[in-house]
């Protein structure tokens, strides 16, 4: 019996880190391509999910269905975040930095809370709902659905970094932008992208979570405590590092909550946070700061 | 320094001005009481229910409505104060402490209201409550659930609702109840219980009462708020093999609660809510029918019309009048308001201090209130005494009352079917 809970206690932090890995891949590839911290990054995830309850809302399709669209909306949202805001503030100083990007995220609350309401709202039966149980252990159809979307999604943003021109021209912006900029690479236009890819993530994120989590104008709040924490473990801007990072916090949070208690769920993922900052500042698989 | 004295000396003249002010208006026609509440804001249709209920209390109390078992309904206004007519002035708080607070000043200092009811917010009705305690105006309280409200020593403050605490002492009577009824007592509860304020105060009340009363505690569960998921406090639940489980929780984590339950297959007997999210319109709407079964405690439901008379007729010229029915909040505003009547009735006067008194040995009956309660009757730190919940349970998809058995309109269903068996 308790080795069965204990299983079942590790599988669930695997099916929620891959969510948590998913929501810190946007966020660390903006880090990693503009050494910019993106505070409205769970505002984006909040709109992803707001995008599937509507379209599943007023015309009855199925966020599995309506993805596309919304990855693309998100993307065009990430755009425009970086034509609009980020553009002025890439090279003011970090303070500024900072402030603009926690000024969008309280923008974006309020703009869902005025237009939205502050209600929760939910997916009601979606195609992915229902529940698996497989020799003994239970699992939610629509958390296994997300993991799997999410595993797809960080896999295809790593191929796309690492196996195409496109990305590689990312990648050596992210490198040396001067030098990216003197072999042909417009840096800007890489920024762009690198917004756009990173909300899409996001909006991917989103859209997997409404089948199964409340939305609400607040909900990004939720997650982007965790997502940061995935980031530095894993490596400011290392995509793959947040993939294992998000899986190891996944566990540690449910299995930690399971054997110590619940109320200390969160304490002990910012204590494995603070930990990595001491004995290895640059994470798992992150580039050593120069 | 002079400043300093110049400005304590208007602050003094104020005082004493509103307190002679208010204390001389003599009941000519009208009898002016102060209401202060939400108008605007994110809480704004609250607060219209809530007035539109107050308004609804002043037009039976001021015409002669006959058949009515309510204090005061069948003479036209107050017919110890030569039958003068109560007048409502509003005041919005806008959800705001210190609005509250502002608000509370000007209807004492310039409009002369004899009396403040208000202001459904905890703490709003806190600082509100404190202004009328300084200038010595009669506060009466119908809404506000904080413990703390009453245990400030106040002379001039006045609750008809019970509060928080209270309503944790109803899961036990209501424990007890059905130990009695049906032969069924939970041997092994866990509480599961969110990590802000209210949480952690239920969370102490729970624990301290569990031990007093003999229950068995197997499982203390206090969740952060914010949880992105509950699988590990629905494992630790399970592990416990708890038979009932006590729940506070807000909406959102109480949807994500029941639905990892049901995702992990956990079914205890019963799972007693302490209102909140389980009560929002907005539960059973998302979860449908496994939002069934579960036992929740709330203040006021619209079954007791079936039970009660003069809950029926109230809330039929209600809906008459407002196109809703009553809820919670706006039965305890208008219970609020006919307390306070009663009171300046009795006190033949619009004196403060005849207010208070009468207030304080207010003594109505149950069957005069279109509350579930044993009556209104203050103690000495003016909260209502004879006041309590009741335990609704959700049955075919709606919150119908078990509890307190001679209010019930269905019978209580424990043990909770099994979630495949429904």
């Amino acid at each position: 019996m308790s080795g069965e809970i204990l299983l079942q206690t590790i599988l669930s932090g695997v099916l929620i880190g891959l969510i948590y890995a998913l929501v810190a891949v946007g966020l660390t590839m903006i880090y990693g391509v503009m050494d910019i911290v993106n505070f409205a990054h769970g505002e984006f995830l909040m709109f992803g999910m707001y995008s599937s309850f509507w379209l599943f809302a007023l015309f009855g399709l199925d966020p599995l269905v309506t993805l596309p669209l919304t990855v693309l909306m998100l993307f065009a949202l990430g755009l425009a975040v970086y034509q609009v805001v980020i553009k002025r503030i890439t090279n003011a100083p970090m303070l500024s930095q900072i402030f603009a990007t926690f000024g969008l995220m309280i923008l974006f609350r309020g703009i869902a809370q005025f237009l939205w309401k502050p209600d929760f709202r939910t997916v009601e039966n979606s195609l992915s709902s229902g529940k698996v149980i497989f020799s003994g252990l239970h699992f939610g159809l629509p958390q296994i659905i997300a993991a799997l979307g999410a595993v797809l999604a960080t896999g295809a943003t790593w191929w796309f970094i690492n196996r195409t021109r496109l990305g590689a021209a990312l990648e050596a912006t992210a490198q040396d932008k001067e030098a990216a900029q003197l072999m042909g690479i417009p840096s800007q236009r890489m920024f762009a992208l690198a917004w756009g890819i990173g909300a899409a993530c996001a909006g991917v994120a989103g859209v997997l979570l409404s089948t199964f989590f409340p939305i609400f104008p607040e909900v990004g709040a939720n997650f982007i405590l965790i997502a940061f924490v995935v980031v530095a473990l894993g490596g400011f801007g290392s995509v793959s590092g947040a993939f294992w990072a998000g899986i190891i916090v996944g566990v540690v949070e449910v299995l930690g909550g399971f054997l110590l208690g619940p109320e200390y769920k969160l304490a002990i993922v910012l204590a494995l946070f603070l930990a990595v900052i001491l004995v290895r500042p640059q994470g798992l698989m992150g580039r050593a700061q120069t | 320094m002079l400043n300093k004295l110049r400005a304590v000396a208007l602050l003094a003249a104020v005082l004493i001005m509103g307190l002679t002010l208010s204390g001389n208006v003599l009941a000519e026609n009208e009898i002016k009481i102060g209401a202060i509440y939400p108008l605007t804001g994110a809480a704004a249709s609250t607060g219209l229910e809530m007035k539109n209920a107050l308004e609804l209390a002043v037009e039976i109390i001021n015409n002669e409505t006959k058949g009515l078992n309510l204090p005061l309904a069948a003479t036209a206004g107050l017919p110890n104060l030569k039958n003068a007519k109560i007048k409502l002035i509003f005041a919005d708080h806008q959800g705001n402490p210190q609005v509250g607070a502002t608000e509370a000043e000007r209807l004492i200092t310039q409009e002369k209201v004899v009396a403040i009811i208000g202001a459904y917010f905890s703490n709003v009705t806190a600082t509100a409550s404190q202004v009328a305690e300084r200038y010595g105006i009669p506060f009466m309280n119908p809404e506000s659930s904080s413990a703390t409200l009453t245990q400030r020593g106040f002379k001039w403050f006045f609750r008809t609702t019970p509060h928080d605490d209270l309503f944790v002492h109803n899961f036990f009577d209501f424990l007890k109840a059905v130990e009695q009824k049906k032969g069924v007592k939970p041997k092994r509860i866990a509480r599961m219980n969110e990590n802000t304020l209210w949480g952690t105060e239920t969370t102490k009340l729970e624990d301290k009462l569990a031990k007093e009363r003999g229950y068995n505690i197997v499982e203390k569960i206090t969740y952060p708020a914010k949880s992105t998921q509950l699988t590990s406090e629905v494992q630790r639940l399970k592990a416990s093999n708890a038979d009932l489980i006590m729940q506070s929780s807000y909406l959102g984590d109480a949807i994500l609660a029941m639905k990892t339950y049901k995702e992990q297959g956990f079914t205890p007997e019963a799972i007693l809510a302490n209102n909140a999210g389980f009560n929002d319109s907005e539960f059973l709407k998302t979860l449908g029918k496994d939002g069934n079964f579960i036992l929740s405690r709330e203040v006021w439901a619209l079954d007791l019309t079936s039970r009660n008379p003069l809950i029926k007729q109230v809330n039929d010229l209600y809906s008459q009048k407002y196109k809703v029915n009553f809820n919670g909040n706006s039965a305890r505003s208008f219970t609020g308001l006919f307390v306070l009547a009663d009171a300046i009735n009795r006190a033949k006067s619009t004196e403060p201090e005849a207010i208070r008194k009468a207030l304080s040995e207010t003594n109505v009956p149950g069957n005069q209130l279109i509350m579930p309660w044993g009556g209104v009757k203050f103690d000495a730190a003016g909260q209502n005494t004879l006041g309590s919940g009741i335990i609704v349970q959700v049955q075919d998809g709606k919150y119908v009352t078990v509890w307190p058995f001679e209010l019930a309109s269905k019978d209580i269903i424990w043990p909770m079917p099994g979630w495949d068996k429904r």
